[in-house]
């Protein structure tokens, strides 16, 4: 049997607003084993952020609770580790300093043992080899593209492995191609790392390149759709073809689907008429 | 229904937007935020400078204005050298720039952690924001007839009007540049293991200093301000007293050096906190 690593029970969220409340989450149930890579989905203002903020600590809960390896989350901690969207990079630090942050702090410095020590400085090299910042370790975040800067803070988060990494659209300001590579990259690492990883993205393809399951969030009030499993080979033995395979363009239908009828946005032949002043170039 | 179906109800409209197609014509030099050549900036900026000393030159030369009121350029250059040489110019410079300093850094070392932990923390910030918010508008210069009370005649009670000048400015502006750090930031290190105290100052602290040097640039400029103000009513020493005295004796022109000396101070002061910035921040200066 494999064991729960992230419990979300009956999880609820509300934000209060001046007059009334926003519930941004209601009634959240989710169980994400141990080593599974999990995608939220959803259309915006569907609380999947929020979702992933109140398994990071760095949100609480209105109602019910989260428990990651059966402990209930009070808040962040070092055990899950979380990669933002941008500007999270320390920018007076250089690259390798940024990726050996983590180092610093207290409660990492019961592993300074030489031996943890010295697994750490090696584990920052091969973390920059992996990554492909070797060349620009001594570079400031300033001076990177976005795809390398991502890389980066990934790379960081990885540095003391954590057992649990929360990813918040991390690919989200990154152009076509360098997220491309970004996916492949994060494959490999997750089979390197056998950590298990909660990602939260709009990209419905990368939800179902990157995932084990992809679960869809339905806005107002913010709630769980469906989830699906992937129907392709584990998430480790990935292939770019397989974006072209019918299971992989099935789900992507579906998922689609699910988002635009949950969305509440519809596109109607008489409203873009009027926008054109009646006349349609078909 | 009809209200709201504007677009159908202009037909003209698309035949008038043709006879605006043509792009109007810009030249390069007047572009909206448009590039110059160093060189070309320069000259600009000399002629300006140029403009202004030619202009007082000629309203003071014409006799329009009494000499007595309006020296000449050649007047203040003159009284420049015999303060410098017979009047122990240095000597007030010194002075001045001895009480800038004292009481621009008492503020600087008491609103810096006070600023920070404003900005970090929101008790902190209930605690002493509203009471700093009304503080700032308290005019310190009537604070001086008090002060002189209270501290006497000595430096004290000037560095203490550059010190109420300052202070809660800074404090504000200060807790400003702390609640600029990017939340991705903290929370990145939180999320790494860090405590408050680590966040606080491995990450807020470091991320906001450069903001903090720009803020304590700008407020050192008010406390030459406030300088002036210490030293006219409450002093015999200093470039603003010998400014007061001139004025007693009709020596427009040593108010006039008295005035520019205190422009370059403030300006050498400037451009050193500039230089500061670059040599402490490198990161911000690079090209990717």
């Amino acid at each position: 049997m494999t064991t729960a690593k992230i419990e979300v029970r009956d999880v609820g969220k509300v934000f209060p607003l001046k007059r009334e409340t926003r519930v941004a989450l209601e009634r959240i149930d989710l169980t994400v084993q141990a080593n599974e890579f999990v995608a939220l989905v959803g259309a915006s203002g569907c609380g999947k952020s929020t979702l992933l903020r109140i398994v990071g600590g760095l949100e609480t809960a209105s109602s019910g609770e989260v428990r990651v390896n059966g402990q209930s989350v009070a808040g962040p901690g070092a055990d899950r580790a979380m990669v933002f969207q941008d500007y999270s990079l320390y920018p007076w630090l250089t690259v390798l300093e940024n990726i050996r942050f983590s180092r610093q702090l207290r409660t990492h410095r019961e592993d300074m043992r030489v031996s943890v020590v010295k697994t750490a400085l090696e584990r920052s090299y091969a973390l920059l080899e992996v990554m492909g910042l070797t060349q620009v370790k001594d570079a400031y975040p300033n001076q990177l593209s976005g795809g390398m800067r991502q890389r980066v803070a990934i790379a960081r988060a990885l540095l003391s492995r954590p057992e649990v990494l929360l990813m918040d659209e991390p690919f989200g300001a990154l152009d076509a191609q360098t997220r491309e590579v970004m996916h492949d990259l994060i494959l490999h690492l997750y089979k390197l790392e056998h950590s298990t990883v909660l990602f939260v993205t709009h990209d419905v393809e990368e939800a179902i390149y990157l995932a084990g399951r992809v679960v869809v969030l339905a806005p107002h009030p913010g709630r769980i759709d469906s989830i699906h499993a992937v129907p392709l080979p584990e998430s480790q033995q990935r292939t770019l073809d397989m974006k072209m395979a019918p299971e992989f363009l099935a789900l992507k239908q579906t998922l689609l689907h699910r988002i635009r009828e949950t969305s509440g946005v519809y596109t109607d032949i008489a409203l873009l008429q009027r926008l054109t002043g009646g006349k349609t170039q078909s | 229904m009809a209200a709201v179906q504007p677009f159908a109800d202009e037909p003209h409209a698309v035949e008038q937007s043709t006879a605006i197609s043509k792009p109007p014509r810009r030249s390069a030099f007047w572009a909206i935020r448009g590039r110059l050549e160093r060189k070309t900036y320069l000259l600009i900026a000399l002629l300006g400078f140029l403009l202004f000393i030619a202009g007082w030159w000629s309203v003071a030369a014409s006799g329009w204005v009494n000499s007595v009121f309006l020296p000449t350029p050649p007047d203040v250059a003159q009284r420049f050298q015999t303060w410098l040489l017979e009047d122990n110019l240095l000597g007030d410079m010194g002075i001045s720039v001895y009480r800038v300093t004292m009481g621009f850094l008492t503020a600087a070392l008491m609103a810096i952690p006070l600023g920070l932990f404003i900005g970090t923390y929101r008790p902190v910030q209930a605690f002493f924001e509203p009471m700093i918010e009304f503080s700032r508008y308290l005019p310190a210069v009537a604070f001086v007839p008090l002060v002189l009370l209270w501290v006497g005649i000595g430096e004290g009670s000037k560095i203490t009007v550059i010190w109420i000048g300052t202070f809660f400015q800074m404090v504000l502006m200060i807790s400003e540049d702390v609640r600029r750090v990017p939340s991705a930031q903290i929370e990145a290190a939180q999320t790494l293991g860090a405590t408050n105290g680590e966040t606080v100052h491995l990450v807020i602290f470091k991320s906001a200093l450069p903001g903090i040097v720009d803020t304590l640039r700008v407020t050192l400029g008010w406390a030459w301000t406030y300088l002036v103000v210490a030293e006219l009513v409450a002093s015999n020493s200093g470039l603003g007293y010998v400014i007061l005295k001139a004025q007693r004796f009709l020596q427009t022109d040593k108010i006039f050096v008295g005035i520019l000396v205190i422009g370059v101070l403030g300006l050498i002061m400037d451009q050193t906190f500039r230089l500061i910035h670059r040599k402490a921040f490198p990161w911000l200066y690079l090209r990717a």
